[in-house]
């Protein structure tokens, strides 16, 4: 059995930036990942983030992970265990892990929850052939082994992540056929959604994808026109020929563990999915136990270093650790996510953190009994 | 299909080595994932779904989803999407859910 200070699970931002954040106050952390490598999902962004300094701004992810795993490297108080999956947590604290085939306990006084989120799949028909993927399972084909899983693509989905990783695939040499939308609007930032509509990838918003064909594997997709109740309207079919399908429809929190420990948890369709009740400390209804980053509710890399550096700091806080200017420090980091959450963009992030955040423990004891049958002991 | 020239990426690719899919033999590099190396060579189909014997591929590619799981050395149900090739590795199209063997 392994004993240590911080367990955090998951490599990605959130739990680089916590793990990073606690050993800065002095505690010993171990993180843990799945992946044999550090960095998450940011080790295929090729894009430049936006925001301010401290959120690494104008920064491409692959140099900003890079940058935080050569951090954790460098870091004493850090341990990491990668090719290792959290199994899961028992009432005496322990987390069990697999590595290499083998079966490890570790006994943490604290735990950092950043397992992030995985991709959603839409429902239509031929949704399963081969040639259907998820927008970032082909990013990460493309940027990561520099290989082209098709010649020619069509995007369903015009948020963020749908038209950059269309903007990236161009970047590959690949063929963009369109970018179906189904809200009436593009839902990414314009700066983005204006490159891939100037190299000439039409953007069909108010439609959504019918089918997709082939026999073995896509060969093509049909797309349809939406009314304003979102009904399809007959006659409007297009056709494409494509023969990769990507799905950019928004991910889920990837909360296993979170459920396993028994954190009161709550449905709020703003985060995209169930998601743990915490305190202003990032804390959920099971002492102990923090969650950062997408894991708590589907957002951005930027906002998942602020909560990891933020779940950072107050489980190290919790163990007695601090620093002349913890309070200063703290606050920069509020104000620095205030701003991203601030304006019409941040809107729907604010109204579901509202629903999650619990100002004081009695509240979410409160909580917990009003979500008892949410809580689980499978 | 491998990219050769990218404005901002330098792909560095490891050792060239030979592995098997299905008994035809198949070049990948060192470093790479086998569903990478399986699309590089245009194979796209990883197994068959477990009641309707539908092709089945990658989706995820971040060993979360399941799709992609082929029999490699003999062992069913491994995530090609995560595991890493190596030299000479047999790697075979899954049907079912696979058997464990003693």
């Amino acid at each position: 059995m392994l004993a240590c200070e911080i367990c955090v699970i998951g490599g990605g931002p959130a739990g680089l930036t916590a793990a990073l954040h606690a050993a800065s106050l002095g505690a010993s952390a171990v993180i843990i990942d799945r992946n044999d490598y550090l960095g998450g999902q940011l080790i295929k962004q090729t894009h430049r983030f936006f925001g301010s300094k401290e959120q690494k701004a104008s920064e491409r992810g692959i140099s900003i992970s890079r940058e935080l795993s050569l951090a954790v490297e460098k870091e004493k108080n850090i341990k990491v265990l990668t090719a290792a999956t959290a199994l899961g947590y028992y009432k005496d604290g322990v987390v069990t892990v697999e590595k290499d085939e083998r079966f490890l306990k570790i006994k943490p006084q604290k735990i950092i929850v950043a397992t992030g989120g995985a991709e959603k799949t839409l429902p239509f028909p031929n949704n399963d052939l081969p040639g259907v993927y998820g927008a970032g399972a082909v990013q990460t084909l493309v940027n990561v082994y520099g290989v082209k899983p098709g010649r020619r693509v069509l995007m369903v989905g015009a948020g963020n992540i749908g038209v950059i990783v269309s903007y990236q695939l161009l970047q590959a040499g690949m063929e963009v056929a369109g970018i179906v939308e189904a809200a009436p609007r593009i839902g990414a930032y314009w700066v983005h959604a204006a490159k891939v509509v100037r190299a000439g990838v039409p953007i069909y918003t108010r439609h959504t994808i019918k089918g997709a064909w082939g026999k073995k594997e896509v060969e093509g997709a049909t797309i349809v026109e939406l009314d304003e109740q979102w009904k399809p309207i007959p006659g409007t079919e297009k056709d494409f020929a494509v023969d990769v399908i990507c799905l950019s429809v928004g991910l889920n929190p990837l909360t296993e563990i979170l459920w396993q420990a028994g954190c009161a948890m709550k449905y709020v369709p703003e985060l995209s999915g169930y998601v743990p009740l915490r305190n202003e400390y990032l804390e959920t209804s099971v002492p102990g136990i923090y969650v950062a980053g997408d894991a708590g509710g589907i957002e951005e890399a930027s906002a998942a270093m602020m909560e990891g550096a933020l779940a950072g700091l107050n489980a190290a806080r919790a163990l007695g650790y601090s620093a002349p200017d913890f309070n200063s420090r703290r606050a920069n980091i509020l104000r620095e996510l205030e701003s991203l959450r601030s304006g019409p963009v941040g809107e729907k992030i604010r109204k579901g953190l509202e629903k999650v955040t619990l100002t004081e423990r009695r509240e979410m004891r409160s909580g917990l009994s009003n979500l008892s049958l949410l809580t689980s002991n499978f | 299909m491998r990219i050769t020239e990218h404005p901002i990426l330098d792909f560095a690719r490891g050792k060239k080595i030979k592995f098997t899919y299905n008994g035809q033999e198949l070049e990948g590099f060192e470093g790479e994932t086998i569903a990478a190396a399986l699309h590089a060579n245009g194979v796209r189909t990883m197994r068959e779904s477990i009641h309707l014997h539908r092709p089945r591929g990658l989706f995820c590619n971040i060993g979360n989803c399941s799709s992609c799981l082929m029999i490699v050395n003999g062992k069913p149900n491994v995530r090609v999407c995560v595991e890493k090739l190596q030299e000479g590795m047999i790697v075979m199209t899954q049907k079912g859910k696979g058997e464990l063997k003693c």
